[in-house]
């Protein structure tokens, strides 16, 4: 899965990091991927990450 | 078909309470929800192009194509298929390489398969297809618990013919029940030797990828004449394959809800929902969808000022969260918006609605 413009994202309430945004595949619409195991974006973002081949930048 | 051989089908059927409804596993197997689109051009990446539930895995290739959600009337019973149409041809085939057209699946959805059990039970597929000349192409079940596969060929033809592959049962290998990908249908469209280069044997449970896609293969890349339409896809246990089963359209679409749900404002205005502002800049508004979701979704929205908040002036939304906020049965959602301007008062309920148009929409994603 191609995944670029990897940012997360703090939820202005709580001010937790509760997801990571991004553009998957290309796609122009920003996608919004919970930090969740059962989300699959976020478990094919997990595996990358992992691997080292993608980095995601800090929140705002 | 002799009379005994028809009566021991039948038992057959009986046994395994095909005659009941639900035989069918695959959920729009008749093409008729595409929520996402129509039709998409030039598909050069993986993705939920058109219908619902139906993913296409494009992989290494320079090979592009366009799918369509396509009426058809040259196959009785059926509205619609999808037409798989290939615009760039790719006639020198890299080892990585492949096009797949494929449906996935919950294990606790299919523990009726008995699989990796000593009961475990044959499935039988089937499906209607055609194309602009003959062609041969591999089915194929995977489980993805145990990376295990077994895959046979089908021929196409110029006209809609029904293929019914019937696969011997898999003792080896469960699924996990819960609510995670653990299964496959996949149709294979172009392959490359890290799926071809093997000695291919039709209807074998097997762990070695190079054997997943049959010798006679051929890839849908190979011409820009290439088409392929399939409809009527069926996935059912046991060895027979009973007659299509036809759901209404409320009844597909619903099922597709569970894993892709798409609101879309037909009015100018349209709200979406209610909520309170926390702070001068950002307000919360909650709506339901009409299943639970399979998992928490993936959000996106179509653009952050297609979102207004009543009484405010128009635009002014420079950020959007879909579901910032989730129920833990994924049932209900809140969306948060940020307002530039800092034009909300803290503690006020707030609309958050469509702007003025009909761009408007927020789309959640649980696919597998």
């Amino acid at each position: 899965m191609k995944v670029t413009n990897v940012k997360y994202w703090k939820y202005p309430l709580t001010g937790k990091v509760t997801h990571i945004y991004c553009n998957i595949e290309g796609r122009a619409e920003q996608q919004q991927v919970p930090i969740d195991n059962g989300n699959t974006d976020y478990k094919n973002i997990k595996v990358q990450v992992d691997a080292g081949t993608l980095t995601i930048e800090d929140a705002d | 078909m002799t009379k005994a051989a028809e009566l021991a089908k039948m038992g057959e059927v009986l046994t395994n309470s095909q005659i009941g409804g639900r035989r069918n596993i695959v959920i729009n197997g008749a093409m008729q929800v595409a929520q996402r689109s129509a039709s998409v051009t030039g598909i050069a990446a993986s993705t939920y192009a058109t219908v619902d539930r139906w993913k296409t895995a494009i992989g290494s290739t320079a090979g592009r194509l366009t799918q369509t959600q396509t009426a058809i009337t040259d196959l009785s019973g059926f509205a619609f298929a999808t037409k798989l149409d290939c615009t760039t041809a790719d006639t020198s085939i890299a080892a990585g390489e492949t096009l797949m057209f494929h449906q996935r699946f919950e294990g606790q959805d299919l523990q009726q398969l008995k699989k990796g059990t000593s009961d475990a039970e044959k499935i039988t597929v089937s499906f209607f297809v055609k194309g602009n000349a003959s062609a041969t192409y591999t089915c194929e079940l995977q489980d993805t618990d145990n990376a295990r596969f077994n895959s046979q060929e089908f021929s196409v033809t110029t006209s809609f013919t029904r293929v019914i592959l019937t696969f011997v049962a898999d003792t080896t290998g469960a699924l996990t029940n819960d609510n995670a990908l653990s299964f496959q249908l996949n149709i294979h469209l172009h392959a490359g030797s890290t799926f071809t280069g093997g000695s291919h044997t039709d209807n074998v449970w097997h762990t070695t990828a190079n054997q997943r896609v049959g010798d006679n293969q051929t890839s849908f890349f190979d011409s820009t004449d290439r088409t392929f339409f399939i409809t009527g896809v069926q996935m059912e246990v046991g060895s027979v394959a009973t007659n299509f089963e036809h759901r209404s359209f409320g009844e597909e679409r619903q099922l597709c809800y569970r894993y892709f749900y798409t609101m879309k404002a037909a009015t100018a205005f349209m709200k979406v929902g209610h909520g309170r502002a926390y702070n001068t800049s950002n307000t919360t508004a909650t709506y339901p969808v009409p299943v639970p979701m399979r998992a928490n979704p993936t959000g996106s929205v179509s653009a952050n000022d297609d979102f207004g908040v009543a009484g405010e002036s128009a635009g002014g939304t420079t950020g959007t969260s879909a579901a910032a906020e989730t129920m833990d049965d994924f049932s209900r959602f809140a969306i948060n918006i940020t307002r530039s301007g800092a034009d909300l008062t803290a503690g006020t309920i707030y609309q958050v609605e469509a702007d003025n148009n009909t761009d408007m929409r927020i789309n959640l994603d649980a696919e597998l």
